[in-house]
């Protein structure tokens, strides 16, 4: 189908700025980064703007 | 007296040709295409893969493979040793179909590429732009297929068109037999590459094709739809018999094919590295932040492309205190670039007992880490 499956996503945070998504990928837990050039980051925006996947806030 | 000098005014125009200075001269650092002979496989050298299972990147670097549009039927790939004779390959890319997709839907396709940024295009000498399509770039490779017929090559410009430009060209091939092909691909004033990391050209090949995505005219370049295939394109997804391999790609500037440039394998490894890298525990040095977290950081084997996405794919061992501590869970909790995307950091948990404050090192030959910057 030429997209991910993601399952979950949620900012990870470092004195309160988000710096990093860790997101289940195809299964595996991946940690992404806010990065307009990382395919990874890409297809998140994409199925967020599609309504598929909601990042949640970081803990 | 002896000659020293040619005077080239004395050179009779014809006689010295591209193809007459292809067979002897030097030519480093030509190709386009990283990994073009199959050598470098740092994730695995085989997988099953079926539409969304195991797609894109998974076995030999650079090469992804998509199942498009919910196209049916799985194949596995693989870093194989079916490689032509006396070329000086040692690996080819095998697809091997293991479940059939007889009648595919209309849009489904089947097909895999190698992506190139598209700074390396825009910088490459290719004349893109210019306007009467006689500046060429040319892709040249071997392949064979226990299917015969007509497959269909393809050069996709990502920048151009919103990515929706594809230049399609066949080759036909007869069943099990080794064939170098060659490509010329021509300019166009529609070409653009941006001067970024981004995804400039894909170089890929159908292996699949509906009747909504075998469109495109042979040999030109098509802004009609997403089709990577003519009308002409064989199904190879009919028979569970059918295995395609690939070796010796190799994208160059101008409308000759030199013989393939061997590059060493380190040399292939490092231009990988840049979109795929993996760490091992040993390349982390830092220093434990709480009983059970350490900080650790590390600087990568080449500077990537982007800032990678990381996966973690085992337990960490850290040293602290003239003590080993061993991971009893997977845990690390973040990790991000520097700036320039030289080095990574992370946090790895589920410690117990180190003493915080003091330094740490990674001791683990294992990796640790695998960051992805594909494009």
């Amino acid at each position: 189908m030429n997209e991910m499956n993601i399952t979950s996503a949620q900012y990870i945070a470092e004195n309160g700025e988000n710096f990093s998504i860790k997101a289940m990928i195809d299964g595996t837990e991946h940690h992404v980064p806010l990065s307009a050039g990382n395919r990874h980051y890409a297809e998140i925006l994409r199925q967020v703007e599609a309504g598929t996947l909601t990042i949640a806030d970081a803990e | 007296m002896a000659l020293s000098k040619i005077q080239t005014n004395s050179i009779t125009d014809g006689n010295i040709t591209t193809a007459k200075i292809a067979d002897t001269a030097v030519h480093g650092y030509r190709n386009l295409v990283i990994n073009g002979a199959m050598q470098v496989a740092q994730r695995a050298t085989s997988a099953s893969v079926s539409n969304n299972t195991n797609e894109s990147y998974q076995t030999i670097d650079r090469w992804r493979i998509d199942f498009g549009n919910g196209a049916g039927g799985a194949c596995t790939i693989s870093q194989d040793t079916t490689v032509p004779s006396n070329q000086g390959f040692s690996f080819s890319y095998k697809v091997d179909v293991t479940t059939t997709n007889a009648s595919p839907g209309t849009t489904e396709q089947v097909y895999f590429a190698n992506r190139i940024e598209a700074q390396d295009i825009r910088n490459s000498g290719w004349d893109y732009t210019k306007s009467d399509g006689s500046a060429y770039i040319t892709c040249s490779f071997w392949v064979m297929s226990d299917k015969a017929g007509v497959y269909c090559f393809y050069a996709r410009d990502h920048d151009a068109n919103g990515g929706t430009m594809f230049f399609v060209k066949e080759f036909t091939l007869v069943a099990s037999t080794w064939q170098k092909v060659e490509i010329q691909i021509p300019s166009s004033s529609s070409l653009v590459f941006n001067n970024d990391t981004g995804t400039g050209l894909e170089v890929g090949f159908s292996l699949l094709a509906g009747s909504d995505r075998n469109n495109a005219t042979n040999n030109t370049w098509n802004t009609a739809d997403t089709s990577r295939a003519t009308a002409n394109q064989v199904n190879f997804f009919d028979s569970t018999s059918n295995n395609f391999y690939l070796t010796g790609v190799q994208l160059e500037v101008g409308s000759e094919a030199t013989p393939f440039e061997h590059r060493s394998f380190g040399d292939e490894l490092a231009r990988c590295q840049r979109y795929y890298q993996v760490l091992d525990g040993y390349a982390f040095t830092g220093a434990c932040r709480l009983s059970n977290t350490a900080y650790m950081a590390a600087g990568l084997r080449v500077i990537m492309r982007d800032a990678p996405a990381a996966t973690s794919t085992g337990n960490a061992m850290v040293i602290n205190s003239n003590a080993t501590y061993t991971q009893s869970v997977v845990g690390w909790s973040s990790s991000y670039l520097s700036d320039n995307n030289s080095s990574v950091r992370a946090y790895w948990t589920n410690f117990s007992g180190m003493t915080a404050g003091n330094g740490a090192s990674g001791a683990q030959t294992l990796p640790v880490m695998n960051l992805d910057a594909e494009l």
